[in-house]
């Protein structure tokens, strides 16, 4: 990706999530979010990309499954919101799609970690620039820690404590072949003690 | 990405796929209410324009507003300090030092957007330099193809008219090349020079019914008194889009125009509004190719990012 710097490569410590943990992970987020909203009524889910995406509509097709009707879902890219884009340079961007109009909804932002908090201050940002929520919350499957900003997910599929650098690789079968949750640290390529 | 964008030789066809995937994530941006983005918030772009120009300040003006930005318009007119006597080297300096990020030049020297680009720290753009080069014309130009032929790749255009003098055909033609399209040059022996890359055609009754883009240059006024041409109606007669011709083109066939339009002379009036004219939309488009350069040139601060 960055030119200049030295290549690096992911270096596995352990896996924390096989593809069952996932599955039952976001079977309970979805209970959860029916739950706390008491039904489906106004709910639209909305995936940060890029993960974030495939795991809004997986939570809507599971929410349907035991709730019938049909959940909106769409996907939303916070690229141009970031705080850090003059940081880490231009990134390509993909389109944001919300099939619905979000006033007076409640939206559900989906994403795949939740570290910094950066990301889903971005979020709020490129949600409220569509319309005006009646209420936001945030579903995660995983909550590293490491906040930046006072962020907290309403919904967590796995809280895992981690040292700052470490890397928290989340795979999903929509783009990655498979669903995991990987725990490890970069590492120069070819270095391949530590 | 790049830090100044002056000529479409700077672009390999990776860098013009990024531009076009990033405009049409943006075009997104343009159809909803809320129509600005933060992204570009506190940098500030100077339109630097020493021709008239309706359409590409105004678009470079929207692009940069929408992705917030402060916009500065300098026309060099008789109110300006140009009219003073000024130098292009001065002007620049002079934004400059009032912490301008962008500059887009448009100027009736060739060249100029080059020299420009050795002189400040700025980003350039080249906004049209004489008879050089227009390129963000061109990238909107293969946006506005793309959207209806997903692959430019094989696609036969043919761009017609003062080919010699026109920045835009230059700039297309390079473009076109690079992303791997046919393209054929019609026009006037007087007013078709040999491009690299592109075939030259003399006869536009023999072309028009092959091609899946007809692309009509703007017949230059200014150039009249040099008679290339005997005669507008004669122009009209051997190479002007009339309904004729349009009847003869493949189903799918695109007409485009950059604008502005000389009806009744390159392109008949009642083309110009057929189904298969796409003028407008390639204004429309303008904006978002316009808003993806300035966040990919900018995005980084030191111009060096993109991946």
């Amino acid at each position: 990706m960055a030119g200049a710097l030295r290549a690096q490569e992911f270096a596995l410590k352990a896996q924390v999530m096989d593809a069952s943990d996932v599955r039952r992970a976001l079977t309970r987020i979805a209970h959860e979010i029916v739950e706390r909203n008491k039904g489906t009524e106004d709910l639209v889910l909305v995936g940060i990309r890029t993960r974030g995406a495939p795991l809004a509509e997986r939570l809507a097709a599971a929410i349907a499954s035991f709730e019938g009707g049909d959940l909106p879902s769409g996907a939303l890219d916070v690229t141009m919101y970031r705080d850090d884009v003059a940081l880490r340079g231009p990134r390509g961007i993909e389109s944001t799609t919300i099939p619905v109009d979000i006033d007076g909804r409640i939206v559900v932002l989906v994403d795949d970690v939740l570290y910094t908090g950066r990301t889903i201050r971005a979020a709020f940002d490129a949600v409220l620039d569509l319309g005006r929520p009646r209420a936001t919350c945030l579903a995660v499957l995983v909550d590293r820690g490491h906040r930046e900003f006072p962020i907290r997910a309403d919904f967590v599929g796995k809280n895992l404590p981690t040292a700052a650098d470490e890397v928290v690789k989340v795979h999903l079968d929509e783009i990655d072949g498979e669903d995991a949750v990987l725990i490890g640290k970069w590492r120069p390529v070819g270095d391949e003690k530590r | 990405m790049i830090k100044h964008l002056l000529s479409m030789d700077q672009l390999d066809r990776d860098q013009i796929d990024t531009i076009l995937e990033t405009a049409q994530s943006l075009r997104q941006v343009t159809d909803r209410r809320m129509k600005k983005l933060p992204t570009l918030r506190g940098r500030t772009v100077c339109n630097l324009f020493y021709e008239a120009s309706t359409r590409t300040r105004i678009s470079f003006e929207v692009a940069a507003k929408r992705l917030s930005a402060d916009v500065i318009n300098f026309t060099a007119d008789a109110k300006s300090s140009v009219a003073k006597g000024e130098s292009l080297k001065d002007t620049a300096w002079t934004l400059e030092a009032m912490g301008v990020d962008v500059i887009v030049l448009r100027h009736w020297a060739s060249g100029a957007a080059q020299q420009l680009s050795e002189w400040v720290a700025a980003s350039v753009v080249n906004a049209g330099d004489g008879q050089h080069e227009h390129p963000t014309q061109a990238l909107l130009d293969l946006y506005s193809m793309r959207e209806h032929f997903k692959d430019l790749e094989g696609l036969k255009v043919a761009i017609v008219g003062d080919i010699l003098h026109s920045r835009v055909a230059r700039s297309n033609v390079k473009g076109l090349v690079t992303m791997g399209a046919e393209v054929v040059l019609v026009g006037p022996p007087t007013l078709v020079p040999k491009l690299p890359g592109a075939d030259v055609q003399p006869d536009f009754d023999s072309v028009i019914g092959e091609v899946d883009v007809c692309y009509l240059l703007r017949v230059q006024k200014e150039r009249q008194a040099d008679q290339f041409f005997p005669t507008n109606r004669e122009y009209a007669a051997m190479w002007g889009l009339n309904a004729r011709r349009a009847a003869r083109m493949k189903p799918h066939a695109l007409i485009m125009h950059p604008g502005p339009m000389n009806r009744g002379v390159e392109i008949a009036a009642d083309v110009s509004e057929s189904p298969k004219s796409i003028i407008v939309e390639q204004v429309a488009n303008g904006v978002a190719v316009r808003m993806s350069l300035l966040y990919l040139m900018l995005g980084s601060e030191n111009g060096e990012g993109m991946q």
